[in-house]
């Protein structure tokens, strides 16, 4: 039975904002204009590793409509990064480092002053992707970084692995690797400022407005109660806009200079170059089984492409999937992550999980085929209700077990129809995985408001990039206040509030925000009922709050919440909730377990999606059209990483090869077949009575390899590097060992 | 700081835009959805790629989907513009707006208008289109959240619409 706290189970609700998205009439950052407004663009390295000798801006100043420029020379001292760097750097090390910035009457203008620019570059030879940064004889990225390695190696280990490996029956071991990857966020990274006399304002597609107003504060040197960050709607997020970026900074520092309001948007290019990307990986694997397909060791070597920088947010555990999804008592794992003159990586959707999950479960299907065991008695097999790695229970121990069964039956598994054309190969696999995040990120605050007129307002510091936040959140609300969720306001997206919330990542919105919600509605409700008690001169216990009105459950008399609020002092019917701190008993994971169907042509290796499924653990589904909408654009983005997509970088110079949305393959409408999502909604009480866990990331996870696993079944051979590109989809049908 | 006055040459130009008449002053060079979006205050279409790669900056001209990214304002003299603001009940870019809200086929929301536009061509050719010719009228659309299935089922559920007015009306 639900628990009675639980919203509304799968209420089809419609996401709030919608009307304004689809009138176009939502404001997005790169939509704002202010009076006075001016544009600012900025001048980027064309070379992966050089000094800049001299820069001679005085043509820039001549072009009309150029209004400002500033270079290295004009540099307050801000350091970025990891490594300290400044704003503009006479050392580059990636195409599309920053080298200056012009301000302008008009992006034309801006565009024009970019070009006008003279500059000496000494060019220095790059280092280019993983082989590269780890050769014994490399140029080093930073000086003071031997081997190129940008932090101490991260080892793991539990048990004995060698014993572990003696004691198998069946090992498989090799190497994999996935691919760099871009967020591609269709509204770029970029910011509006306007400084109101003293007060720094910033409108910011950002995943994270309290991260920007801390670390912009910081780097200016401003008191936080002078930065306010405005963010209503953001064009899309993926991980790369939860940490803050130098554009910010620079349009404040321009807007200061010219005492105008600066916009500062980056533009594709950009976008691609510098502003974020999911680093490569190449993962040495061994995994030992026994006969009857136990686990009894786990050995995994991991090599990350961090790029020229180290930033912020989340951290990319490619090592997290191999200690946490599997019982298995003799795990190493060792994790290093390497300098190259490309551009910084940074969280993208379950940062690490995506890279670990997509190697590890391609190697299971190869031990699967090694015992001649189906691929998901082998996992069955090596079910494990605890976390490992924390050495916890699982706080939902049975979810990973329920989305196995939810994705089986609605895939029909093992179930295929027959091919329909000659030379044409169709394959099924499927993968499962695990993700720590989709739990709670303390601290958050909330409050509600009764107003005059007895609307409500529900208040938070936290951003929609897209998930559905308003949403969600007033649905919170409006069940414990039984109200129609319309009813309830949401604000959110302004640090002024000063109601902290956590950065959109992690998948923690819901499951942060949901129970301080709850907390300060249910507080809301008392205040109500107890106010009601005395107008009507009746017994709380004897009321009951029913869609704007509290009546006695017994009788005829009724008081509205708006003559209430009408009685009561004005702005005095509110209450707050807050989550300080996470319980910690128990490991709130998520899961989900993903099947794939395919189709192989084998004269021109395409590769045709016929269905995916998904099916996902996220607690308590509170609405069941944007879980839809998280899990089918989760898997659309999967398989994305699993086919097409691809950062190209050449090795000699470093440029990138395909910096814009022709030659960067993101899936279109036609590469998308039908997408089920295989219903889990197991409540998870472990951290809040609301029973919910987060959905953004766990539908990414396991995209990949269940594809690579169903073409892997098609055409009988073994593929172990991502993407499945047409280059390496014509090299494997050589080896193909199926009949034509 | 040396900064000169000297602007741009700006050319006139007229052009109807949601059935209003916008008369401008633009530098030649200036795209039709920099002067949407910088000239008439129409942020709807979006700025996304600059090359016609990704469908954010769809608009109709003169009832044919454009990426307007790739024309130049002063293209479009006396020509007429709708955009996603164009939108209201009773007109195919209404039906659309109401379909996608009804089907959730968005998340961010920044290809929508984009998305909308594409389809308001189709369906403005083809009352009850077809799925390969719904799926071709947005293969040109990128959407990074993923929202396509959803888009399909929007668009399928007008284009059922459709077919019922047009099965009604040979009846």
């Amino acid at each position: 039975m639900a628990d009675p706290a639980a919203p509304h189970s799968q209420a089809p609700v419609l996401r709030r904002e919608a009307r304004q998205k689809v009138t176009g009439r939502a404001h997005f950052t790169s939509d704002i204009e202010l009076p006075g407004q001016l544009y600012a663009g900025i001048l980027r390295s064309p070379h992966a590793r050089a000094r800049v000798r001299r820069i001679d801006a005085s043509m820039v100043r001549e072009v009309a409509g150029v209004r400002d420029v500033i270079t290295h020379g004009d540099d307050p001292g801000i350091r970025w990064y990891g490594e300290e760097v400044p704003t503009f750097g006479e050392e580059l090390r990636f195409v599309g480092d920053e080298v200056a910035a012009v301000t302008a009457d008009s992006e034309e203008s801006v565009w024009d002053g970019l070009r006008a620019f003279t500059i000496a570059y000494e060019v220095l030879e790059p280092v280019i992707g993983l082989a590269q940064a780890a050769c014994a004889n490399a140029p080093l990225v930073y000086r003071d970084k031997p081997g190129n390695l940008a932090a101490e190696p991260q080892v793991y280990c539990r048990g004995d692995v060698e014993a572990g490996f003696a004691a198998a029956d069946v090992v498989v071991t090799g190497a994999w690797t996935t691919q760099t990857a871009l967020h591609n966020a269709l509204e770029p990274h970029g910011c509006n400022a306007w400084w109101d006399g003293e007060l720094l304002n910033l409108w910011v597609s950002t995943q994270s407005i309290f991260t920007v107003r801390n670390n912009v504060a910081r780097k200016l040197g401003l008191p936080l109660n002078r930065v306010r960050v405005h963010s209503q709607h953001i064009g899309g997020g993926f991980g790369a806009k939860q940490v803050d970026w130098k554009p910010t900074v620079i349009a404040a520092i321009l807007a200061r200079r010219s005492n105008r309001p600066v916009k500062l948007m980056l533009d594709r290019e950009a976008e691609s170059l510098a502003a974020g990307n999911r680093n490569a990986t190449r993962q040495q694997l061994k995994l030992g089984a026994t006969r009857d397909g136990r686990l009894c060791a786990i050995s995994a070597t991991i090599a990350i492409d961090g790029g020229a920088h180290t930033l912020g947010g989340e951290n990319s555990m490619v090592a997290g999937c191999y200690q946490q999804l599997y019982a298995c008592d003799n795990v190493y794992t060792e994790q290093r992550q390497y300098y190259s003159n490309t551009g910084p990586a940074v969280a993208f959707r379950a940062p690490g999980y995506v890279e670990g999950t997509a190697a590890l479960e391609q190697a299971m299907d190869e031990l699967a085929t090694e015992l001649q065991l189906d691929p998901f008695v082998l996992r069955e097999r090596n079910y494990t209700a605890r976390d490992q790695l924390r050495d916890k229970a699982y706080s939902s121990p049975d979810a990973l077990r329920r989305c196995y069964s939810a994705a089986r039956e609605a895939f029909n598994w093992p179930l295929r129809p027959t091919p329909q054309v000659a030379r044409k190969c169709r394959g099924i696999g499927m993968a499962a995985s695990v993700w720590p995040g989709g739990n709670s990120h303390p601290p958050a605050y909330t409050t509600l408001v009764v107003q005059g007129d007895g609307s409500v307002s529900l208040l938070t510091g936290a951003q929609d990039i897209g998930t559905g936040t308003r949403t969600v959140l007033a649905q919170v609300a409006a069940q414990v206040l039984e109200l129609a969720p319309g009813r309830v306001e949401v604000v959110i997206g302004d640090t002024a509030t000063e109601l902290h919330a956590p950065p959109s990542a992690g998948s923690a919105t819901l499951a942060t925000l949901g129970p301080a919600v709850h907390t300060a509605a249910t507080e809301l409700r008392g205040q109500v009922l107890a106010l009601a008690a005395r107008e009507l001169h009746a017994d709380v216990e004897t009321l009951r709050m029913d869609n704007g009105y509290v009546r006695e459950a017994a009788g005829s008399r009724a008081v509205s919440l708006a003559d209430l609020a009408a009685a009561a002092a004005p702005g005095s019917l509110r209450s707050s909730g807050a989550v300080l701190a996470k319980p910690g008993a128990s490991s709130p994971c998520t899961f989900a377990v993903q099947c794939a169907e395919v189709e192989v042509d084998l004269d021109t290796a395409e590769i045709t999606l016929l269905r995916l499924v998904c099916a996902p653990d996220c607690g308590a589904i509170v609405n069941r059209l944007l879980a839809d909408s998280q899990v089918i654009g989760g898997v659309t983005q999967g398989l994305g990483f699993a086919l097409t997509e691809e950062r190209l970088v050449d090795e000699a110079s470093g440029l990138v090869l395909n910096a814009n949305l022709e030659d960067y393959l993101v899936p279109t409408v036609a590469d998308v077949p039908p997408i089920t999502h295989a219903i889990v909604d197991l409540p998870d009480y472990s951290e809040n009575p609301l029973g919910v866990k987060g959905l953004g990331e766990p539908p990414i996870i396991a995209t990949a390899p269940a594809i690579v696993n169903a073409v892997c079944d098609a055409l009988g051979v073994r593929l172990r590097d991502l993407p499945l590109n047409r280059q390496r989809m014509l090299a494997a049908l050589t080896q193909t060992a199926r009949p034509s | 700081m040396a900064t000169t006055d000297a602007q741009p040459r700006h050319t006139p130009l007229s052009l109807w835009v949601n059935g209003e008449y916008r008369p401008l002053s633009v530098q030649p060079r200036r795209t039709l959805l920099d002067a949407l979006r910088n000239d008439c205050g129409l942020t709807g279409a979006k700025k996304v790629c600059e090359m016609g790669n990704c469908g954010a900056c769809t608009v109709l001209l003169d009832g044919a989907a454009v990426y307007s990214c790739l024309v130049l304002a002063v293209e479009c003299e006396q020509r007429s513009v709708t955009t996603i603001e164009g939108g209201a009940a009773g007109n195919t870019v209404g039906a659309l707006q109401q379909a996608f809200i009804e089907h959730d086929a968005l998340q961010c929301g920044y290809c929508t208008p984009g998305q909308i536009m594409s389809l308001a061509a189709l369906f403005e050719r083809e009352p009850a289109p077809t799925e390969a010719s719904i799926t071709e009228a947005v293969a040109g659309n990128l959407c990074r959240c993923g929202a396509y299935r959803h888009i399909l089922e929007a668009a399928r559920s007008l284009a059922a619409s459709g077919t019922e007015r047009r099965g009604a009306g040979d009846g």
